[in-house]
């Protein structure tokens, strides 16, 4: 953990922090790239867009709501793909997860002829875009398999700083990074809240219920039980320096392939007496990585 | 959803393109570049209906200031007459950076 969020508040520190959260996309990807570097790739002059959302009324968005960008990390080949979160909730349709896909695999190639290119993914999505239904979970489960691929070659590192957090198929895209940075206003789960509220109901789990929703899906909670690697401020400069440090370490078989710790531990867990957020860090807490 | 389309005249060519915006809730997204004649032209998609008067009233008024011979696409998602001037305006302020 780079920078503990748990600390002291220094308050000098905390004014003249550049927020990441509140960065578009395309801010975002400049404020990691190394200064200069940012060469956007299928931007939204190239027009590559949605051609099933104005079928169904809905205006698009030049870029499909994903930022491609080529550039550098400390003088390396970087390849830094950003989800705009504003647009259609950061969802993944058939062009923005094929632009992800698509440009993770071109990353995959030039790894394997030994051109190490530093993959990065911004996460701001609730996941699939539900008017593009099939082809937005077809190009997600592209997305997984290119990260699976990449991750032999190169970590993949992702992060998640907020709002949105990231939700759906595209959490599982997150859980599958070699290294995973988030924020405490980052979110992570498969469904969202409100969506476990109205599939099993309110006694299941109230949506409205803020430290409830916080204490299972919120940032804090989910480096503390030991599914994300790294917490951070809300601090561009924190960020992109934590994403530095990841490429130090070098290629990781991630945690979709320890399989045994995470069923141990998922047998750790009594189905007749769930564990609130508090017990399950008790019970999970934070494991040294194998 | 509606498509609306306007000219107007140019005094000078712009340089470059420039995108601002994000066709998010209350915003839209601005792609100015550079136009194949010496004519300013607008498209603006539109997921509201029905405000090609205020749209016209906007633009007269942006237009009466900025000369660019400009294409400028406007993807709106329901931003107020204020939004998208101010949007308009940084557009233009992209120009001369």
């Amino acid at each position: 953990m780079s920078t503990n969020a748990a600390s002291r508040l220094d308050y000098r520190h905390f004014l003249e922090r550049r927020s990441f959260i509140e960065m578009s996309a395309r801010e975002r990807v400049r404020a990691v790239l190394d200064s200069g570097s940012f060469r956007e790739l299928l931007g939204p002059f190239d027009r590559i867009k949605s051609p099933w959302l104005p079928l169904q009324g809905i205006v698009a968005q030049a870029d499909d709501g994903v930022v491609l960008a080529r550039g550098t990390l400390d003088g390396k080949p970087a390849l830094v793909a950003a989800i705009e979160s504003a647009y259609q909730g950061g969802s993944m349709g058939e062009v923005s997860g094929a632009k992800i896909a698509g440009a993770l695999e071109r990353a995959c190639d030039e790894c394997s002829r030994g051109r190490l290119i530093l993959p990065v993914l911004l996460f701001e999505t609730g996941g699939v875009r539900l008017q593009e239904a099939n082809l937005g979970l077809a190009a997600i489960a592209e997305i997984h398999a290119a990260i699976i691929a990449l991750r032999r070659y190169v970590p993949v590192v992702g992060v998640i700083a907020g709002l949105v957090g990231c939700f759906g198929g595209m959490s599982l895209a997150a859980a599958m990074c070699t290294r995973l940075i988030v924020t405490r206003q980052a979110r992570l789960g498969m469904n969202g809240p409100e969506v476990i509220e109205q599939e099993a109901g309110i006694e299941e789990f109230d949506a409205q219920d803020r430290e409830l929703v916080w204490s299972v899906t919120g940032g804090e909670q989910r480096y503390a039980v030991g599914l994300a690697d790294d917490l951070l401020e809300d601090d561009a400069d924190a960020i992109a320096a934590a994403i530095r440090n990841a490429f130090r370490e070098g290629p990781a078989p991630g945690r979709s392939t320890q399989i045994e710790r995470y069923v141990d531990l998922l047998r750790s867990i009594d189905p007749n007496q769930p564990p609130d957020g508090k017990s399950l860090r008790t019970l999970w807490g934070r494991t040294p990585k194998p | 959803m509606e498509k609306i389309q306007y000219d107007y005249p140019a005094l000078y060519s712009v340089p470059h393109r420039v995108h601002v915006g994000v066709v998010g809730s209350g915003d839209l997204e601005v792609l100015l570049e550079p136009s194949p004649d010496s004519r300013a032209h607008v498209v603006v998609n539109t997921s509201v209906d029905g405000f090609g008067a205020t749209w016209k009233n906007v633009l007269d008024r942006f237009f009466l200031r900025f000369q660019g011979a400009a294409s400028i696409e406007i993807n709106d998602f329901g931003a107020t007459p204020g939004t998208v001037m101010l949007r308009l305006e940084q557009a233009a302020e992209g120009l001369r950076v």
